[in-house]
């Protein structure tokens, strides 16, 4: 097959294209130029957008033997991602730019060209695996559960999958690191990326604050759920349910328990704190679904998983007439950002997502 | 270290590359590879003093003698730099500072639109950082300075002009540039003119005292000499202040150790280049024309950029510069290059990103015609051969490229 491998100048999609190599595909290294100012060294070790890691992977393509090019999706990337994901905190949402950018650049920008220019897979760094069964193209968990990334591809099509190619599903993080030393590549050491790609400092805040006040006051009330104001805040951004750190509440709670978000209201800056108990969620209704397998037909047993690092859950699901996914969880989970994806499995295999849009306690 | 990784997919019939990026680089000729390895197993430092010392030093002076005599210049006039961006950086910023010096009202400095970014960035960092003011001189649609735009700039203020800076050939498109007209009109108005001719040398005939003009980039490997060795051509009544501080080894206004092997290979192959010119550029011209009717004919909607003549007055003889409508140039790039055809978008990138080319932008095409370009350059090793392979596999990657251009542009909306 002729194999695009997108390559991010870290060690997972090096080996990953090693692998495809390896496996006797023709294989053509890209690195998606996805920033529009990228800078030149990376700030720690954040990121996947610097000059910096470009010439990783291309050093990377250099010793597989590969041809190599830079493909610039900055502006696709600012529109689809970027935007996105600022609108999404704007409204009160959590979004996962991840996933999003799995979903509109990886597997549908990148995937679209790669096919209209011969290319017939794309090859990534993912950690997960694809499993041809009876009824077509599988996905399902990695082996390795610290770093089964399974979640942020939940929004892929069958279509998609058909043309995705994850060669380090059936692998562990140490042994790729093993092997990519062993193959010579010089990212065997490269630290993990971490955060999100787009805010190279890691103060997601302060971005926030940026987009969406860049010289307004921005202040606020945190209330409890009686609405019984608790203090001030400087800003929505980056408030998220469950949050429990830099709330900074002058007044303890009378029971003395720890404060946690419950809600984030950015049209009237309020920022809605309770106990742990408040933030129990036992069902949720999901927009937008997505499905690579078939989906589910009444009232269905899964399990599902809410962010990006969750535990599987168990829970009952159902398509609604209106086309959302309602999901009653079979015990309550704690802590359900609306924006964030809620991912259907069928065991270690995703069968589909939606967005989460409400929660219910 | 592990060997590198063999990996061709082209078959098994694949005969090598059509190399058609000669505007990049050239390959050696073989007598510089002989003067320059030969010079490799000597050692000396051309500044000492000692016997050793000496002959480098003979090597040099004797180069750079050659050198001026391939071009019209006086050995006094040859600065050796590392090559044509160091030379650039010497002309636009040395004679900025040594004429601003001289009367601080100079601080125009007038360029084309269409320079390379060894000019365009030095004047964009003086700008930012040095209080120049940058005058971007308009080109027509082949992309072609006219001198009486030259003189309007000027005339706006003649006492404010530190120096114009106009390239003999475009390094994207080819057009050949009037830098003698556009020299002798800054001498009206007492202003130097500088031309970076990298593109130039071996494909068209350059005389650096006839054309008049003040200072003369020009760098080895562009034509069959090696990387890293160049020269500013500078008059000596020009004053210009170093760039580079050090020992003062080239006329007190450029330091390092020169590199003697280097300088060697350069003057070499420079006496070659311009002994072999006048025949090397016909040969090129014929091959360029047909390479251009074939594209066309092949591409019936592809544009060909530049000045569609052929003299060599207007365009560099090994140069074909085209847009292809609907594709992206880079994509073409890659599909060209799996298919053994070499060759390039011609405009510069940044971190591997292609830009849009800011040379076919400025002679009036839009952002998207702007990306969809390809360059091919010939050069003394191309053949008719290049050129089948090239037509060999164009119309197929034109058509693949359009198909992805059609994706990307319906993602857009």
């Amino acid at each position: 097959m002729k194999v695009l491998a997108a390559m991010s100048g870290g060690v997972d999609s090096a080996v990953a294209a090693a692998r495809a190599v390896e496996a006797g595909h023709d294989v053509t290294g890209v690195h998606l130029a996805l920033s529009k100012s990228p800078q030149s060294y990376r700030s720690g070790a954040r990121g996947c957008c610097t000059i910096e890691d470009a010439r990783d992977a291309r050093r990377a393509a250099d010793v597989l033997g590969i041809p190599f090019y830079v493909w610039d999706l900055a502006e696709r990337f600012d529109e689809d991602v970027i935007a996105d994901f600022v609108a999404e905190y704007a409204a009160g949402r959590t979004p996962n730019p991840c996933l999003r950018c799995n979903e509109r650049i990886k597997f549908a920008a990148v995937l679209d060209k790669a096919l209209a220019l011969g290319f017939d897979a794309v090859c990534t760094g993912h950690y997960a695996r694809l499993v041809d069964g009876p009824r077509g193209r599988e996905l399902h968990r990695a082996v390795d559960p610290g770093k089964d990334q399974s979640y942020v591809l939940g929004v892929l099509t069958a279509e998609q999958l058909a043309h995705a190619m994850f060669p380090l599903g059936d692998t562990a993080k140490a042994q790729v690191r093993v092997e990519a030393a062993s193959r010579g590549l010089q990212v065997a050491e490269k630290p993990d990326s971490h955060d999100i790609c787009f805010i190279a400092d890691g103060d997601t805040a302060g971005f926030l604050r940026r987009r969406l006040a860049p010289d307004g006051d921005a202040r606020g009330d945190i209330v409890d759920v009686e609405g019984n104001r608790l203090g001030e805040h400087d800003g929505v951004f980056g408030f998220t349910v469950g949050q429990r750190k830099g709330l900074r509440i002058g007044t303890p709670a009378p029971d003395g328990r720890p404060r946690y978000v419950l809600d984030v209201s950015p049209v009237s800056r309020t920022v809605t704190v309770g106990t742990a108990a408040d933030l129990d969620v036992r069902a949720l209704t999901g927009v937008r679904p997505r499905w690579c397998a078939e989906p589910p037909v009444g009232r269905v047993e899964r399990l599902v998983q809410l962010r990006a690092h969750g535990e599987p859950m168990p829970a009952v699901v159902r398509l609604l007439d209106d086309g959302r996914l309602d999901v009653e969880l079979l015990r309550a989970a704690r802590g359900v950002a609306p924006g964030q994806a809620v991912v259907v499995y069928d065991g270690t295999r995703v069968v589909g997502s939606a967005t989460i849009d409400r929660t219910r306690r | 270290m592990p060997a590198p990784a063999t990996h061709d997919s082209r078959g098994p019939d694949f005969r090598g590359p059509a190399y058609l990026d000669h505007a990049a680089t050239t390959p050696m000729v073989p007598e510089a590879i002989e003067a320059m390895t030969r010079q490799l197993a000597v050692h000396g430092n051309a500044s000492s003093l000692h016997a050793a010392g000496r002959a480098a030093r003979r090597v040099v002076e004797e180069s750079r003698e050659a050198v001026a005599q391939a071009l019209g210049a006086r050995p006094s006039e040859v600065v050796l730099t590392s090559g044509g961006t160091e030379a650039d950086n010497l002309a636009i910023k040395g004679v900025f500072w040594s004429r601003r010096a001289a009367d601080p009202r100079r601080t125009r400095i007038l360029v084309s639109a269409v320079e390379h970014h060894a000019v365009l960035d030095c004047v964009e960092w003086l700008a930012a950082h040095e209080g120049a003011i940058p005058v971007w001189l308009d080109v027509d649609d082949v992309g072609r300075v006219r001198p009486e735009t030259v003189r309007a700039a000027i005339e706006q203020d003649p006492d404010s002009v530190a120096l114009v800076s106009v390239m003999w050939a475009n390094n994207e498109v080819g057009t050949v540039q009037p830098v003698a007209d556009i020299a002798r009109i800054a001498h009206e108005y007492g202003v130097p003119a500088h031309s970076d001719a990298v593109q130039a040398i071996g494909q068209l005939p350059v005389d650096f005292a006839a054309s008049g003009l003040d200072a003369l980039s020009i760098t080895g490997h562009k034509f069959g000499g090696p990387v890293g060795v160049g020269a500013l051509l500078i008059t000596r009544d020009l004053a210009v202040t170093p760039v580079l501080h050090g020992g003062g080894q080239e006329r007190e206004i450029r330091s390092g150790t020169l590199d003697t092997p280097g300088i060697a290979g350069f003057a070499t192959a420079l006496r070659l280049a311009v002994d072999r010119q006048p025949v090397l550029a016909g040969q090129l011209a014929t091959l360029r024309d047909d390479l251009i009717a074939r594209v066309r004919a092949a591409v019936p909607d592809a544009i060909l950029n530049g000045d569609p003549a052929s003299a060599l007055d207007a365009r560099l003889p090994g140069n074909a510069h085209f847009s292809f409508p609907g594709c992206e140039g880079d994509a073409l790039l890659m599909l060209l290059d799996a298919r053994g055809v070499e060759c390039s978008t011609g405009s510069a990138c940044t971190a591997g990103v292609a830009r849009p080319s800011h040379v076919v932008l400025a002679m009036g095409a839009d952002d998207d015609l702007a990306r969809a370009t390809l360059r091919f350059s010939l050069g003394h090793t191309s053949s008719e051969a290049d050129v089948d392979a090239l037509l060999g596999v164009l119309p197929g990657a034109v058509e693949r490229a359009r198909k992805a251009g059609l994706v990307s542009a319906s993602n857009k909306k």
